[in-house]
Order: C-alpha cells, then structure tokens, then sequence
C-alpha cells in the first residue's frame, strides 16, 4: 500500500538520487552525452508507464503509441516557436522554464483529446482489432503530420511539408525533465492504486462482469485511454525540445513498438518495471553502440524468450517498495512507529508535568 | 478515360498482390486466431531467395518464374520453423496478446536478420516475366498485371476447393470451430495448424514472385507496409474468410491507386497522393466500426 | 399490500427471426423471493439477460419500479437497483475478493480524478470506509478471511458466494442469482440457502432466483414462474407448481427427470 510513510521514504530516495545526479553533473563527470542519455530515459519511462495503464491494466495492446507522442511533440515545438516569434517569455531562465512547460502541457492535452477522438470510436472493437485500429491510427496521425505545412521546415509561416522540422528552441533541461518524469510517476501510480485502476483491472478481467455491477465500461476506457495519451504527448513535447529537430518519419509504427517492448519486458502492470524497463533499455543500445546494428536483433529474440518463459513481463505485476525493503533489513516502519509513540509520550509526560507544575 | 481504365487495372495488378498476401494472414488467423504480424516478411524471405535463385534457373537454361519453387521451399521451412519455436510454446501458456507480441517481435527478427545478412540497400532482381502488354479498350496493359490478376483469382479458388472438399480443410475448418472438440475427434490439432503455416509460407513466396515481377526488388523492410496493407485487406473482408481476402485485397488495391491518381484533383489539392497510406487505415477504421466482423464476415456474440 | 418494484409485460426477444423468449410478464414485491425455472434451454438465462440490460427487448415493456427500462443499458439496470450473478462464473479472477467487491462500490466511492491522482486525506477515509463495507458483505457470505485471497484461488462454491457479495455490494433492490447452487455439494448449498435467508432478512431485498435444484426452490420460494420454450406455462406457489399437469410434462415427464 502506498501509504504516508512509503510516500515521504520515496521522495526521499528520489531526492537523493536527484542530488547525486547534481554532483555528477556538476563535476563533470556525467558529460553532456550522458545526460542526453539520461534525458531520453526519462522520455522512455515516461512513455512506458503511459502505455501501462491503456495496456497493462486497462488490457489493451496500443500499438499506434507513438502518435499521441508526435502530437505532443510537434504541438509543443510549434507553441514554443510561437511564443518566441511574439516574443512571449522569450527570455531566459525562469521565463524559458514557463514556456517549456506550458508547451508539452498543450500538447498533453491536444494528445489527450485526440485520445478521446481516437477512443470513443473505437475503444468497443475487442483484443486484436482495437490493436490493429490503434496502429491505424498511428499511421493517419504520422502521415498527416508528415504533410502539414506547418510542420515541416522552419514550421509556422514558414513550413513546407514532408521536411523536418528545425530551429526548435532546447529548451528541456535535465533537472525539469527529472522532477516532471518523477510527478508523471508519482501521478500514475497513485491513478492506478485508486479506484479508476482497480476497475481498469476490472474491465481488463471480465469486461460483460464489471457491467453487471454498474460500471460504464466505456467511460472508464476512453479516460484510460487519453490520460495514456496526455502523458505520451508531455514526453513526446519534451523529445522535441531535447532534440531540437523533429524529422516527419520519427513517430513510426517501429517507435510505437519500440515502448511496448519496453512495456512488456518491465512487466506490463508494474511501474516498477517501466522505470528499469524504461532506462535500461534506453542505456544499454547506448553503452553497447558498436553493436547498434543489431539492437533490434537482440531485442527481438529476447522479446520471444520473455514471451515464451515469462508472459507477463519480467516484474509482471510487482512493484518494488523501498519501504518494504527497509522493513525487511531495518524493521523500519516499526522503529518509525515507535520513536513517534515515544515522541508523542514525551510530550504528554511533558505537557503533564508543565500542567502540574502550572497547578501548584 | 484512357487513364482511368489504366488505373483501375492497376488497382486489380497492386490489389491481387495484396490478396495474396491476405490469403495467408487469413488461413492463420482462421484456424489460431493470431494476426502473424511476420508474414509480410515471409515474403521478404521469398523475394530474397528468387534475388539469389533466379540467375541460376536462368543459367540452368530454364525459365527465371521456377525459381519460385525454391522460394516455396525457403519461406515453408521458415514459417514452419517460426510456428515451432515461437508461436507453438507461446499460445501453450500465454494470452492473445503475449502471442500477439511475439509475432510482431518475430516480424523484427527477419527484418533485422535481413538486413545483417544482405544490408539495408534495396537488391535488384532480374526480370521474371517477359511478357508483351496487351491492348484492351484501347489502353496498354503490361503482361505482367494480367498474370498477377490471373493467378490471384486462381490461388483464391484454389484454397476455396481445399478448405471446403479436402480432408485437411476439414480439419481446418474443425480446429478453427472449436479446438478441445476438434482433439476430441482426432484431428491431430498441431499437425493441422503447421500445414496451415506452410500453406501461408508458400502463398508469401507466391506472393513475392507477383510483387517482384511487378516491382523487382528486394529490401529487409519490404514486407512492412505490404503486410500491413494486406492485413487491412484481410480485415476489410472478413478475416478468416478466404473469399473475403480477396475482395478486401482488391478493394485496397483500387483504392490506393485511385486515390493517388484523383485525390488531389478531387478535393482541389487539399488531400495529396501522399495522403494514400492514410486513406487506406482510414477505410480500415470506418469498416471497422460499422462492421466490426469485416464486409463478408458475421459478427458474434459474447455468450452470457 | 407491498410495493412492485420490478415488472415486465409482454416481454420478448427474438433471435434472427426465433423467438426466444415470448410474452414474459412477472411482478415482483418488495421482500419476495421469485423463483424462475423450466427444462434446459427453455429461456431462463435468456430473461435474466433481458431483465438485466444485456440484451434489448424486441417487444414489450419493462419497469424498475416507475421507469421505464426498455433498452437501457446494464450499468443503467444496475444504477436502477436491479444486480446479478452469472451461470457461468464471471469474477475478476486475477484481482482480489475485497477488490472483486470494491468495484462493484465504485459509484459509491465520492472521490474524482484529482484526489484519484494525489491521495488527500479524504481519498484514505474513503477507501477505508469502503473497505470496511466490503469486508461486512464479505462476512455476511462468510469469506471475510479470505479478502486478500486472488479470486480465481477460491475453491468453486465460494467463488459463487464472492459473486454474491460483490452483487449485494452494488446495493440493489432486486437480487437476480443465476443458478447459484449449481455444482456446490449439499453442504454448500445447505450454506447457500442460509446466505440467502439471511440477506433476505438483512437487506429486505427480493430475490429472483433461477435453480435447477428443485429442493432447494420448493424450499424457500414464495411464487415460482415456469417457463419452457420461451413462453410461461404456468406461475403459482410451489404447492401448486408442484402440482400442475403442464409443468409435470414439460418438466418432468418429457426429460424423464425424477426431482
């Protein structure tokens, strides 16, 4: 359960790591390319954890992913190129920090409505058709953004279709990239630990049942299914301020599948897993480049053996809990638990005192 | 005019590729209910082996279309390998989408085996069909559209005669309806379904042998939008059901090449040709949801 | 005399032109148990499915007290108090009893997407008010120890009981089980009989009750209705069902079914 206690260990553990990444950066021993790297991780489990609630609880294989990120990502890289042509918090610093986060909110939610549009049509097709109606859609969303004006070129006034597009403001900074990957984690897990997860995993079980006891399955679906598209496009607007050029042909089927291996091999309902997922899967191509060529090899074969010895993913459901693991070596929430009792009779015994002694 | 019946023939030549590729998502999505997501690059396997098969045949001193048998041979063994090693063990244990998964994860291993083994530049192939265009309503159409018509349509009846007439299309048809009652009379169910793969193998190379005479070349990812397209062609006529790949194949293919031909024209450039892969998930979508089960399929019902 | 709170009329449905059910009509009062039996494949599943929004009438009516319900969607029967259990199990087998139970609360639940994403201190008071909910119905069908059980773990007869309490969780007024006693042994269903008693009693709810069990019907229903190929053959006390000459032949004579 992830309780008040759970919650203070984990920012704890989160700051801490943020600060030792600080350090790193700071005395250079994470390069710029390291934190290239590190940034795109972020995307990645931003990306995964996304695709866990639409396909992990809610049940659904999405393979059309990456086009709510290409929403997102050119969405927000036309919003930051038009804040700078107005010239609207067109400076540095904090103003820079506004901008960058207005931008991938917008296209959050641009990516979030096309999720309600994508959804409520199709979200009554069953297993394999939703599937296939999902990279559909994919596909029509690349295409049409490969033949928008706007998004090609210099964008805006300037555009010309089919080109990449260029001149986007790198605007996203590893230390926001980190806390916002951090908040998009820590907002999807408690989603999942509420009541719209437990009925997600209810319609993902037995859709005709979860009816039968009053739940509007198709409400729930569609709400799923956007908020995985909100949170695809937050990562797809920070790729592009990363990148800095988006080129049309990015956000292909390829892409889409690309996070659902990420998905899968984390374990398709655990958030846990889209995190490790997420990184390792983003570092390691990195780490091993003189083997780039056959990434996609690896990956394929190591996909089929996780598929053949372990269906649901590596963690499957399983999250790890930093507090169950200081209970396990350290007695933790006990030892909490009684300096706070031992507090609290130390205040009392005080305040006992203090009022006798305010008596006589 | 002129220009309008030479479209639609080549609507029918892209459309018969397409449907013998939707033949084969069908026959295995028939009898297992999985979308093998690797058969349009079955057919890659095929184009490669007539890349490298068809100068021999030639030196041989025979025609450069029996290469086509060694491509069968190379893209059975191949289907039939990957139904063993991964799908089999995988629908033992595993849910629709863990099989779902595993054969897009396949579909990635040829692509990227092809391309470690003959690199991602595309390889030429030598002509297969030397064939004289032949005039009809006074428009030219080449030798090679009127054969992948011809055997498209042939290949249709074909399967239609083996499911409906043969033993093995009985039991097919029997694992497909139900496979606990299809063990229970003695239909060897494993041995049913990897003839169903080889038979899907063996319409991929076919189907490498139309798309190479009519386009001649060979590429790792060549099977990617071609499977796709064909998939939405199987869909759009009722998965499953085999005249129904056909027509959707058919369909597909004249709506592509009309729509590249009038799009523009027609909404006064607005839509562009470049729209036409679009076009073509968006009829997926729309035949979706107003018949779910495709145009000749039936729709069930969940049992409650 | 008490309150109808569920009334079909003329109910009917056909299949691509056979009708399955024909010319239904039933009343239910408050506190009454109904019970609704008839030879395999006579349409008894088939009225559940109508009277519980899974399948749209094609004639007559159907109200929930003063509404109309004619077509309206299952979530809609339910919000409108009418709850069931299925022939065929259907529980959320991977999620557990007491989650089984909470989804069936989730229109009680007052918290929305934003507490959903924080967890305030009103989103904990809720779950835990919730819970312990869940955990009496899970008394009252008697698996309060199994909560944190995975529901496809449970032995059989106690799956059919966790269907129960996650339908009485919905808080209906009417109570429609599906062949409840199907495949449990005599204790169980000796069990079975209790938990109904004691929600009847508990809950003042009516309760209609399809059961090839024939003891068990006799037993504890006030009115049965007998259907057999679609159409009503006769409706009455168990005394007089017992004893009617068409439910004999259809019933019994016909299958050469001794009950």
């Amino acid at each position: 359960m992830f309780s008040k206690l759970s919650s203070k260990v984990n920012f704890i553990a989160v700051t801490l790591l943020f600060l030792i990444l600080v350090v790193l950066r700071e005395t250079g021993i994470f390069n710029n390319y390291v934190m290239g790297i590190l940034m795109l991780a972020c995307i990645s489990i931003i990306m995964t954890a996304s695709l866990n609630v639409a396909t992990g609880y809610l049940g659904q294989l999405v393979i059309g992913h990456a086009g709510f990120m290409a929403i997102g990502a050119y969405t927000a890289a036309l919003i930051t190129k038009a804040f700078a042509n107005a010239d609207i918090l067109n400076g540095s610093g904090i103003e820079n920090f506004f901008r960058f986060i207005i931008a991938i909110i917008a296209g959050g939610i641009l990516a979030a409505i096309f999720g309600v549009l994508v959804g409520a049509p199709t979200l009554r097709l069953k297993g394999d058709y939703l599937a296939i109606a999902t990279l559909g859609f994919g596909e029509i969303i690349r295409v049409i953004i490969q033949n928008l004006k706007i998004c090609g070129g210099k964008g805006l006034a300037q555009g010309s279709a089919g080109q990449a597009l260029i001149g986007i403001n790198r605007l996203a900074d590893f230390y926001v990239v980190y806390w916002i990957t951090v908040l998009s984690l820590a907002f999807l897990f408690c989603f999942a630990r509420s009541r719209y997860g437990r009925v997600l995993k209810a319609i993902r079980e037995d859709e005709i049942a979860a009816t039968a006891v009053g739940i509007k399955t198709t409400r729930y679906k569609i709400l799923a299914f956007s908020m995985s598209a909100f949170f695809a496009g937050l990562a797809g607007g920070i790729f592009a301020h990363y990148l800095g050029t988006l080129a049309p042909g990015t956000f292909d089927f390829n892409k889409s599948i690309e996070y659902v291996i990420m998905g899968v091999f984390g374990g398709m309902s655990s958030f846990s897993g889209s995190v490790i997922a997420g990184t390792v899967l983003t570092v390691l191509p990195e780490a091993l480049r003189s083997f780039a060529d056959y990434r996609m090899l690896a990956y394929s074969v190591a996909l089929i053996l996780v598929m053949i010895y372990r269906p649901q993913g590596l963690f499957g459901s399983y999250e790890f809990s930093l507090t169950e693991q200081l209970d396990k070596y350290f007695d933790f929430t006990n030892k909490v638990q009684a300096r706070k009792e031992k507090k609290a009779a130390e205040k009392k015994a005080g305040k006992a005192a203090a009022g006798e002694g305010g008596e006589k | 005019m002129s220009l309008f019946v030479q479209q639609i023939f080549n609507g029918l030549k892209v459309g018969s590729v397409y449907a013998l590729v939707a033949l084969g998502y069908t026959m295995v999505y028939g009898i297992i209910r999985l979308i093998n997501f690797a058969h349009g690059d079955f057919i890659m396997v095929g184009a490669y082996t007539l890349c490298y098969t068809i100068p021999l045949m030639v030196n041989a001193g025979m025609p450069a279309w029996m290469a086509v048998v060694l491509g069968i041979v190379v893209c059975v063994i191949v289907g039939v390998v990957v139904e063993l090693l991964a799908y089999r063990p995988v629908r033992k244990k595993g849910t629709n989408m863990t099989a779902l998964i595993t054969a897009i994860s396949m579909s990635l291993f040829l692509q990227n085996t092809a391309q470690s083994l003959f690199g991602s530049a595309p390889k030429p192939i030598t002509t297969i069909f030397d064939l004289e265009p032949i005039n009809i309503a006074g428009v030219s159409i080449a030798g090679e559209t009127l054969v992948t018509i011809l055997i498209g349509f042939a290949v249709m009846i074909t399967l239609t005669v083996v499911v409906n007439k043969t033993k093995i299309g009985r039991s097919m048809r029997a694992v497909s309806q139900d496979r606990q009652a299809a063990i229970l009379t003695g239909v060897n169910v494993n041995r049913t379904i990897t003839l169903t793969f080889a038979i899907g193998a063996a319409l991929a190379a076919l189907a490498a042998l139309m798309y190479c005479a009519n386009y001649p070349a060979a590429s790792p990812t060549m099977g990617g939008m071609l499977g796709l397209k064909a998939f939405v062609a199987a869909v759009l006529g009722g998965i499953g059901i085999i005249p129904g790949a056909m027509l959707g194949g058919i369909l597909v293919g004249l709506v592509e090449s009309l729509s590249k031909a009038y799009s523009a024209v027609l909404t006064g450039g607005i839509i562009t040709s470049a729209f036409s892969d679009a076009v073509v998930f968006m009829i997926l979508i729309f035949v979706l949801l107003i018949r779910p089960a495709g145009i000749l399929g039936k729709n069930e019902r969940e049992k409650v | 005399m008490s309150d109808v709170i569920l009334r079909a009329e003329h109910l009917g449905i056909s299949f691509g032109g056979l009708k399955a059910v024909n010319d239904f009509n039933l009343e239910l009062r408050e506190g009454e148990l109904v019970g609704l039996i008839g030879p395999n494949g006579a349409g008894k599943t088939t009225v559940f499915n109508l009277l519980t929004g899974v399948y749209k009438p094609t004639e007559g009516d159907y109200y929930i007290g003063e509404t109309k319900m004619n077509g309206k969607p299952a979530h809609a029967m339910v919000e409108a108090g009418v709850a069931r259990t299925f022939q065929n199990i259907r529980l959320f087998s991977n999620m557990t009893v007491i989650e089984n139970v909470l989804v069936a609360r989730d229109r009680k639940f007052g918290y929305k997407l934003f507490s959903a994403f924080t967890h305030p201190k009103s989103f904990w008071k809720q779950e835990a008010q919730e819970k312990e909910r869940a955990m009496e119905l899970l008394k009252v069908v008697g698996l309060e120890d199994k909560a944190d059980t995975v529901a496809a773990n449970l032995p059989y007869g106690q799956q059919r009981k966790l269907e129960i309490a996650r339908a009485l969780a919905t808080d209906m007024k009417v109570l429609m089980l599906d062949e409840p006693a199907a495949g449990m042994n005599p204790t169980e269903t000796a069990e079975l009989l209790e938990i109904i008693n004691l929600i009847r009693d508990r809950f003042g709810i009516s309760i209609l009750l399809i059961e090839h069990d024939m003891s068990l019907v006799m037993k504890i229903c006030e009115r049965i209705t007998v259907l057999d190929y679609g159409n009503i053959i006769a409706s009455g006390s168990p005394e007089e069902i017992a004893h009617n000459k068409y439910v004999i032949e259809a019933y019994l004579g016909k299958d050469d079914e001794e009950e």
